[in-house]
């Protein structure tokens, strides 16, 4: 984008990507330091509370005799890990959707493929469902003698998965504002890079899920 | 797109530049917000540096009382944060804000408002940290905060909440602008400043933001797991509770020796911009010096456990993290060479920017020296916690930081004042800090090889260390003077400092083809760069006929001289241009407005200062825990989170500029 003058058009970028998108990949990079501290914390103390109850072993309190059983709920959470990989697949779809919006829709497949409101809105609630999933298991947790306050693990458990879900409910809100806006007044290529920031955190939150799930759920 | 021959800004929709404080609160030029970070950076090394006369006039001899031991620990704990976090590393960002886009020939950094909320959030952090200083409510915990005496179980005042709070404040600050300026530099090069073009300023700053973005991440962690622990009773730092008493040490020190390197990398920087020029020489191995700071950035996150030597980790850990940083000395030792080679055979002027880089060279070797005494884990145990290591840091971060930083301001000070600093003064400044700082730190080495700890507020007379504590305190006192010196000079130059021109010193670098002080809208037009050293291709093509160079039809570069940016790069040479050199790099007057020019303008906005201020006031709602009610907590809490969110919005939904309208 030269001109005569040989001075360079507003806009002009040296990679070509707008500056956005340079950032959020700079973002992540440092939230993936933040998580990696965490997680490495929660790994650090894993066998080291004195005190149950335990995320994979059964725990017998001497004083009072009662028996603690495993407190990780495997299937719930393999559920909500299930939903929030869907929810990146909507993701996709609702960019792909932004992103071709002015393409013509001949078929009703066009039609539901190319909602973005539908998309987005699909992601969204794939979210909250996870999010619902972790607070259900957050109280059954406290119900069951687990707080934040109780061991090592609890510390650990809820700051890292607490950190996580937080995380999770701003891309949620994220993704509620975009919506609105699209309900508004119709999101369309032009505001194809905010929706494709929207989604690389998104993908980037859920990727971090894997690794939790992982670490602390499936690894004994 | 098509020729801007005519663009044109509608009348009604140019920015406005508001007068007075208002218009410091709302700028969004990266240069006056430059100004902000040095002088409130500066006022804050006045700060600390008080602190330490404190420090000094307590330790001048025996068995002093002129501060009391609660006093002192508050005294040597905000000496250390304030002139870490408020003093040096808001000076290196003063520089990354004055000259990144000058240097890569930008017209600004490519978030302006979130530059403005970086700058907010440090300077209203800062007072978060230091007001209570007067209060008796002062962090006490050292400035790296050992846990457990950090956690409520030692420290139940509110003096640790305030260092843990103000903290997390300021890391918020370093991380905005961390993302601003790898954008601004990875995207708002011009034309041809590709990357082993880069100043060494740019290249040093862009290492350095690397390390901010990867190592704040992980102190953000550790003060989170103190505030859980102290706020919320968890038990991250709870040895009773099995908690691993080093995991504060490791997760501080895995940002904390990066941030040697955040703090001194800046200063490598400036210094590689004053001997070029004055030497009248091209930087000696520039892409090695490139190289050596990527590694000294990549070895800075491998070295962290030497700091903790001392707490019996192991054979393996104790050999591993020695030769790391035994490892590290050899990039920075490559870079001292370096220096002295890019001096070696030059036509050197010893002006006072060039004694203070010439200074940092002789000051940091020292530190650097003792700095690989301390790889070794049996000689550290003899040092550690001894004013050996204090001597150590401070010939490091006075003699090298902060000797490198005076280097820039006198280099820089005419492009951003228009006018010189006096270079009589400058000389006193210069001779009487390298004098005092001497004779205060030399002197430590000694006294902390006699065994003098460090923190103690006062010690017996007779075990050898009088008159080494009595000289550090006369060299201290040396230095205050050739400080006040200095702000002297910088506050007389600053009216009556002789005229400097856009290029007093015959420099090499892009910012100095433009106007001193810059015109808001940097370039009138966007340099086209063709080598490293563009202002020399024009003035002095002698010195770099050693360069390389584009040459016509080299295509390496995505960018041809005269030619399209975009897709496949076509050749269209233009008539005007010399074909060896290309840029028609013109040395600019600066004297029309940006409207004339239509060049947008961002408008001027207090949205990031009040989303600053709404964030600040969240966090500090949890300094009011311990009064008997609630309601001032929440009351901060959500009063603070609704400037914010409503800031934010108000930000968001606003343009950044202008629309330019094409003729």
């Amino acid at each position: 984008m030269t001109t005569a003058t040989g001075d360079v058009g507003h806009g002009y970028t040296t990679t070509g990507l707008p500056n956005r998108k340079i950032a959020i990949w700079a973002f992540i990079g440092s939230e993936c330091m933040l998580f990696a501290s965490l997680i490495s914390t929660y790994l650090i103390y894993k066998g080291r509370s004195l005190v149950g109850p335990f995320p994979h072993e059964a725990w017998t309190d001497a004083t009072t005799g009662h028996v603690y059983q495993p407190i990780l709920n495997i299937p719930v959470t393999s559920f909500s890990t299930f939903v929030l990989l869907m929810s990146s697949l909507a993701m996709v779809l609702a960019l792909a959707a932004v992103e071709n919006a002015d393409v013509p829709k001949r078929t009703v497949g066009d039609r539901i493929l190319g909602n973005s409101r539908l998309w987005l809105f699909v992601t969204a609630l794939l979210g909250t469902t996870f999010l619902g999933c972790q607070a259900y298991e957050f109280t059954s947790f406290v119900h069951e003698g687990l707080s934040i306050k109780t061991n090592l693990f609890g510390s650990s458990f809820f700051t890292l998965t607490g950190f996580h879900g937080a995380h999770v409910t701003a891309g949620v809100l994220w993704l509620l504002t975009l919506l609105a806006i699209d309900m508004k007044r119709g999101l369309g290529p032009r505001d194809a890079l905010n929706v494709d920031i929207a989604a690389l955190y998104w993908h980037f939150v859920d990727v971090v899920w894997i690794a939790i799930f992982t670490l602390v759920y499936l690894i004994k | 797109m098509a020729t801007l021959a005519a663009p044109a800004i509608a009348a009604a929709t140019t920015p406005t530049e508001y007068s007075g404080v208002w218009g410091w609160i709302t700028t969004t030029d990266h240069k006056r917000i430059g100004r902000l970070y040095l002088f409130t950076a500066l006022f804050f090394m006045l700060w600390g540096g008080a602190e330490a006369e404190i420090i000094r006039t307590q330790l001048r001899a025996p068995n002093m009382h002129f501060v009391s031991a609660a006093t002192y620990n508050e005294i040597f704990t905000m000496h250390g944060t304030t002139m870490i976090f408020l003093a040096v590393m808001p000076l290196s960002a003063a520089f990354f804000n004055l000259l990144i886009p000058l240097q890569i020939g930008a017209r600004d950094v490519a978030f302006p408002r979130l530059n403005a909320f970086s700058y907010w959030v440090y300077v209203l952090g800062g007072i978060v940290i230091s007001l209570p200083i007067f209060f008796h409510a002062a962090p006490n915990g050292g400035w790296f905060g050992y846990t457990p005496l950090t956690t409520n179980a030692y420290s139940p005042g509110i003096n640790i909440d305030v260092w843990v709070i103000g903290l997390q404040i300021l890391g918020i600050s370093s991380l905005a602008a961390g993302f601003n300026f790898i954008t601004t530099i990875i995207n708002m090069r011009a034309p041809g400043m590709n990357l082993m073009r880069m100043p060494m300023f740019t290249w040093m700053s862009f290492v350095v933001q690397f390390l901010i973005i990867l190592a704040f991440p992980v102190i953000t962690v550790a003060l989170i797991f103190l505030v859980f622990d102290r706020f919320f009773g968890t038990n991250f730092y709870t040895t009773a509770a099995g908690a691993d008493p080093l995991l504060w040490q490791h997760l501080f020190w895995i940002f904390g020796h990066p941030e040697v390197y955040i703090l001194v990398l800046p200063a490598f920087g400036l210094v590689s911009e004053v001997l070029p020029t004055f030497a009248r020489k091209p930087l000696f191995g520039y892409p090695v010096m490139v190289y050596s700071g990527i590694l000294i950035g990549v070895l800075g996150f491998g070295v962290w456990a030497h700091h903790m030597f001392a707490v019996g980790m192991g054979p393996i850990a104790d050999s591993f993290f020695s030769l790391t940083t035994m490892l590290i000395a050899v990039p920075t030792g490559v870079k001292i060479f370096n220096w002295i080679f890019t001096l070696w055979g030059g036509a050197i002027r010893f002006t006072v920017a060039n004694c203070f880089a010439i200074g940092l060279l002789a000051m940091f070797t020292i530190g650097g020296i003792s700095g690989v005494m301390h790889s070794s884990p049996p000689a550290d145990l003899q040092q550690t916690d001894t004013y050996f290591v204090v001597a150590h840091f401070h010939y490091v971060l006075f003699g090298g930081s902060l000797m490198g930083l005076f280097a820039g301001i006198y280099y820089y000070f005419p492009k951003f004042t228009g006018r010189l600093l006096d270079e009589r003064l400058g000389y006193w400044h210069f001779w009487l800090n390298l004098l005092g700082s001497n004779l205060t730190f030399f002197p430590m080495h000694f006294s902390g090889l006699n065994g003098m700890p460090r923190r103690i507020y006062t010690y017996d007379a007779d075990q050898g260390w009088d008159t080494y504590n009595l000289l550090s305190t006369i060299g201290a006192y040396l230095v205050g003077v050739a400080t006040l010196i200095f702000i002297y000079n910088i506050l007389r130059s600053a009216r009556h400092g002789q005229r400097a021109g856009n290029d007093p010193w015959g420099a090499p670098s892009l910012e100095w083809s433009i106007a001193s002080p810059p015109p808001i809208y940097n370039f009138e037009r966007i340099p086209t760069v063709t080598s490293r050293y563009p202002l020399w291709d024009v003035k002095d093509p002698q010195l770099t006929a050693d360069v390389p160079h584009t040459e016509q039809g080299d295509f390496r570069l995505r960018v041809v001289v005269g030619g399209e940016h975009e897709g496949t790069v076509q050749f269209h040479p233009e008539p005007d241009v010399d074909p060896r050199h290309g840029a028609p790099l013109a040395s600019e007057r600066g004297t029309a407005t940006a409207a004339e020019l239509g060049i947008p303008i961002p408008y001027s906005t207090a949205k990031p200062f009040f989303a600053a201020l709404g964030l600040v006031i969240m966090l500090c709602s949890l300094l009011t825990s311990h009064l008997d009610t609630h309601v001032p907590m929440y009351g901060l809490l959500f009063g603070g989170a609704a400037v914010l969110v409503a800031s934010l919005y108000a930000w968001f939904t606003s343009p950044l500029e202008p629309e330019v309208a094409h003729a």
